[in-house]
């Protein structure tokens, strides 16, 4: 992975002084709060219901060991003892006091890890693959141009006060994990005409209020062109992105105001200028030193179907429905992908305590190369498994709670912190989520079932991806009381399509149930092979509307 | 942060969160700040609800506390609690986590 | 509103002209309302002429009349409204623009580092700011990666002897 050169190290040291300074000033009263709170978003520090919240970059989703071993350090001492996996890839502590930051911030740095630019009006962590390097068909690791990205994106003069935040994802494969027609840009590598790697960037897509699937915008454009191209768009939507209404200020909104056609050729006509302004370079020497850092691991030469991993799926049913729940396929013989749950039933989607991140540093040390990746659904991965290993990899997981086969089933749902924490949430996500996991916490009912992704938000601002979950639900407040309003049908892969409201909200009580009858539904109508999202897209709403409100 | 005040509330107190640490506060009659509800001083009606808040601006301008804001109590089994939802899991702590928060330190009610 | 300029506190000797009636006596800035309407009076006085551009009101307007303004005033109406670093990297990157380029408006000490690498070289602050603040602004982030309009050796030029 890559490393922090002297330039790189300067630049986090130099930025966490200024913020100490920052806070210094601030607790000793030489600046109010209206002025203090842009510069701590800048920094990640909102403040919640409860306490302040720090988020900390984990730039696109990949950690060394040492680095989860220091946010499992920073988890005890500054705070309760756990930290919260988001579906930016990033982790968020929900109890750090204002005055320890600044320690904290320098806990990080001497990790390689900082706050920068994880809120407020900029470009946000960028955000990729958790199979980067892996996955057996990406054109290249997309975690090279991930971090080209994050380096040209720090403390950029131009781009700290756009309209509204940016984010950015980036993918290497053509199938998508990182949700990329979801964000502000998002980025498929795709080969050039001239077999080197190449970006299709699409612009727009997003979710909170006005849900949006991006455009294809650049079509694969050069790595010389890339950064030239990106500032040509973020220049485009400085100048004439909205400011005058919060809610319409995203790129997303001026992209469907004034159209596909004459975005493209807005950007087109701005990267044309800036090509004779002076372009931004991305020496050829920068990007390969780049690449270096991402080469392969020292991978051994290993067989696919190791003995004793057979072996080990006799004796253990539980090992063996694990591994074909939750393990990959690796592009080399004899490895695999180890896919660690972070949500079991009754646990609190994406919460990691300081013991299970310094169990997974320690099995990441023992079997994947030092490295875990998080996912954006919340998440950990440990990439580069021998497959010989699993059996043992699997025993320590399970003997920590970290052995849940649930991916990709209706218990692995992404879900906001909510109104138990978050201070825009208009209702809880959390209680849901585990109301829900509760009901179908069999596992062979989950496995009957199949693929099934529920994404749950508290607010209209969609942290919890609830417009592209199969089941999509999102909480309401109707004068102090929690609604949930159901949604069917999204999907933030290669075919993302936003989901469908079914009708009225929901109570408490009765959102289990509702999404119980949706299932049933589901169950009785799918076809052969068909997952949820297969037979929703061939029989459409009518179906589960009217056995939804049927008793109503 | 007024979005959370409403605004035909007959029966408020004033909360906020100390600059410091971020902890949730309530104003009490003599004008300090207590992390219990229970010592809250407690504003029947509107006039005495925006005097009430007008009691914040001394922490305020001190730095001690960040963003003050009425909000709304309701009388419930003959004790006082917050009438949202919100406000309950600010005076507790997360309803997913009971071990954290006030609701594990006994400084709830 | 205090000036400053090249490292210091410096008068003030422009007036911002009101959008009609007679202009005071010596250096003026104006708006681009009154420069569109009044473009042949205004470059016949021989005082020297600013002008400010509010934001919305680009650069691409005045590009051709650049050689007439010895102060471009761009504003920020409020320090998250950011469109000006863009108008300030397109009047000095694409349009050559040499003169004195001025951040107006709400800019405090936190954006002056960024307003200056976008190419503002004065700035209207408030009576907070001091020059010490200012020094502190502009040294405490030692090293950038992008190429802007301070001419900065970025840190790709650096590794790669750029």
């Amino acid at each position: 992975m890559y490393r922090y050169d002297e330039f790189d190290h300067a630049l986090v040291q130099d930025r966490v002084k200024q913020f100490s300074g920052q806070v210094q000033r601030r607790l000793a009263g030489e600046i109010t709060e209206d002025e203090f709170k842009p510069l701590r978003l800048m920094n990640g520090v909102y403040l919640q219901l409860h306490a302040y919240m720090l988020r900390v970059a984990v730039p696109y989703g990949t950690l060394s060991s040492r680095q989860m071993r220091m946010l499992a350090h920073i988890a005890r001492k500054y705070d309760k003892g756990y930290g919260h996996f988001t579906t930016r890839q990033n982790i968020q502590y929900n109890w750090p006091a204002l005055k320890d930051i600044p320690a904290i911030l320098e806990d990080l740095a001497s990790v390689e890890m900082h706050a920068l630019q994880t809120s407020g009006n900029c470009i946000r962590n960028v955000t990729s693959d958790q199979y980067a390097g892996v996955a057996a068909n990406e054109v290249e690791d997309p975690r090279i141009w991930s971090e080209i990205i994050r380096q040209w994106s720090t403390l950029h003069p131009e781009f700290s006060f756009l309209p509204r935040k940016f984010k950015f994802a980036v993918t290497g494969a053509p199938e998508d994990r990182a949700a990329i027609r979801v964000h502000d840009i998002g980025i498929e590598l795709v080969k050039g005409k001239d077999g080197r790697t190449a970006f299709d960037i699409y612009v727009g897509g997003g979710q909170g209020r006005t849900p949006m699937i991006g455009k294809l915008i650049g079509k694969a454009i050069s790595q010389e062109n890339l950064l030239t191209y990106l500032e040509a768009i973020m220049r485009v939507y400085n100048m004439h992105g909205r400011r005058d209404h919060l809610f319409k200020s995203r790129i997303k909104i001026l992209v469907h105001t004034i159209g596909e056609e004459e975005m493209r050729r807005q950007v087109e006509e701005e990267f044309a200028a800036m090509q004779k302004d002076g372009p931004v370079e991305l020496p050829k020497a920068e990007i390969e030193r780049i690449q270096a850092y991402f080469a392969p691991p020292a991978y051994e030469t290993l067989e696919n179907d190791p003995a004793e991993l057979n072996e080990a799926f006799e004796k253990t049913p539980a090992f063996a429905r694990w591994v074909k729940q939750n393990v990959a396929a690796h592009k080399v013989p004899g490895y695999a992908i180890a896919n660690i749950s972070l949500k079991p039933v009754g646990g609190v989607a994406g919460d990691a305590s300081s013991e299970q991140m310094e169990k997974v540093a320690e099995l990441a040390d023992a079997y994947s190369f030092s490295e875990i990746r998080v996912t954006h659904e919340q998440n950990l991965v440990l990439a580069d498994v021998p497959q010989k290993d699993l059996f043992a990899l699997w025993q320590e997981l399970d003997a920590n709670g970290l052995g849940t086969p649930n991916l990709g089933l209706i218990t692995d749902q992404i879900v906001c912190p909510g109104l138990d924490y978050c201070n825009l949430a208009n209702a809880r996500s959390i209680p849901i989520g585990q109301a829900i996991a509760k009901k179908f916490e069999d596992l062979d009912r989950q496995n009957d079932i199949g693929e099934l992704k529920i994404k749950i938000s508290g607010c209209i601002n969609a942290c919890g991806h609830h417009h592209v979950g199969h089941i999509g639900i999102l909480g309401v407040d109707k004068k102090g009381t929690e609604f949930y309003q159901v949604s069917l049908g999204g999907s933030a892969d290669e075919k993302t399509s936003l989901g469908d409201i079914t009708g009225p909200a929901f109570t408490e009580d009765k959102i289990v149930g509702a999404v119980e009858n949706i299932v049933e539904t589901y169950l009785s109508e799918r076809q052969d092979g068909e997952r949820f999202l297969d037979t929703y897209r061939r029989i459409g709403m009518k179906p589960f509307k009217e056995k939804l409100y049927a008793a109503h | 942060m007024a979005q959370h005040s409403n605004k035909m509330a007959q029966v408020q107190a004033v909360t906020a969160n100390r600059l410091i640490d971020g902890v949730v506060v309530y104003l009490t009659a003599k004008g300090a700040w207590s992390e219990k509800l229970a010592d809250a001083a407690i504003a029947e009606g509107k006039e005495a609800a925006e005097a009430l808040l007008a009691k914040a601006n001394p922490a305020l301008e001190q730095q001690e506390i960040v963003e003050p804001y009425l909000f709304e109590i309701a009388e419930e089994d003959g004790t006082l609690v917050p009438a949202s939802v919100r406000e309950r899991i600010r005076m507790a702590g997360p309803t997913v986590r009971l071990d954290l928060g006030k609701q594990a330190e006994g400084k709830t009610a | 509103m205090p000036l400053i300029k090249d490292g210091a506190f410096v008068e003030d000797k422009w007036t911002y002209a009101d959008e009609e009636g007679p202009l005071p006596e010596g250096p003026v800035i104006v708006s681009l309302t009154r420069w569109h309407n009044e473009k042949e009076a205004l470059a016949a006085r021989t005082a020297p002429l600013g002008i400010k551009l509010l934001s919305g009101e680009e650069p691409k307007e005045i590009a051709g009349d650049l050689d007439k303004f010895a102060v471009i005033a761009l504003d920020f109406p409020m320090f998250k409204n950011g469109r000006a670093y863009s108008y300030a990297r397109l009047l000095r990157e694409r349009y050559g623009y040499k003169g004195e380029l001025r951040a107006t408006g709400d800019v405090l000490r936190d954006q002056l580092f960024f307003m200056h690498r976008c190419g503002f070289d004065a700035y209207e602050v408030s009576q907070r700011i001091t020059i010490d603040g200012w020094k502190e602004a502009m040294d405490e982030i030692s090293v950038v990666y992008q190429p802007a309009s301070d001419g900065r050796k970025t840190i790709f030029q650096a590794r790669h002897g750029g």
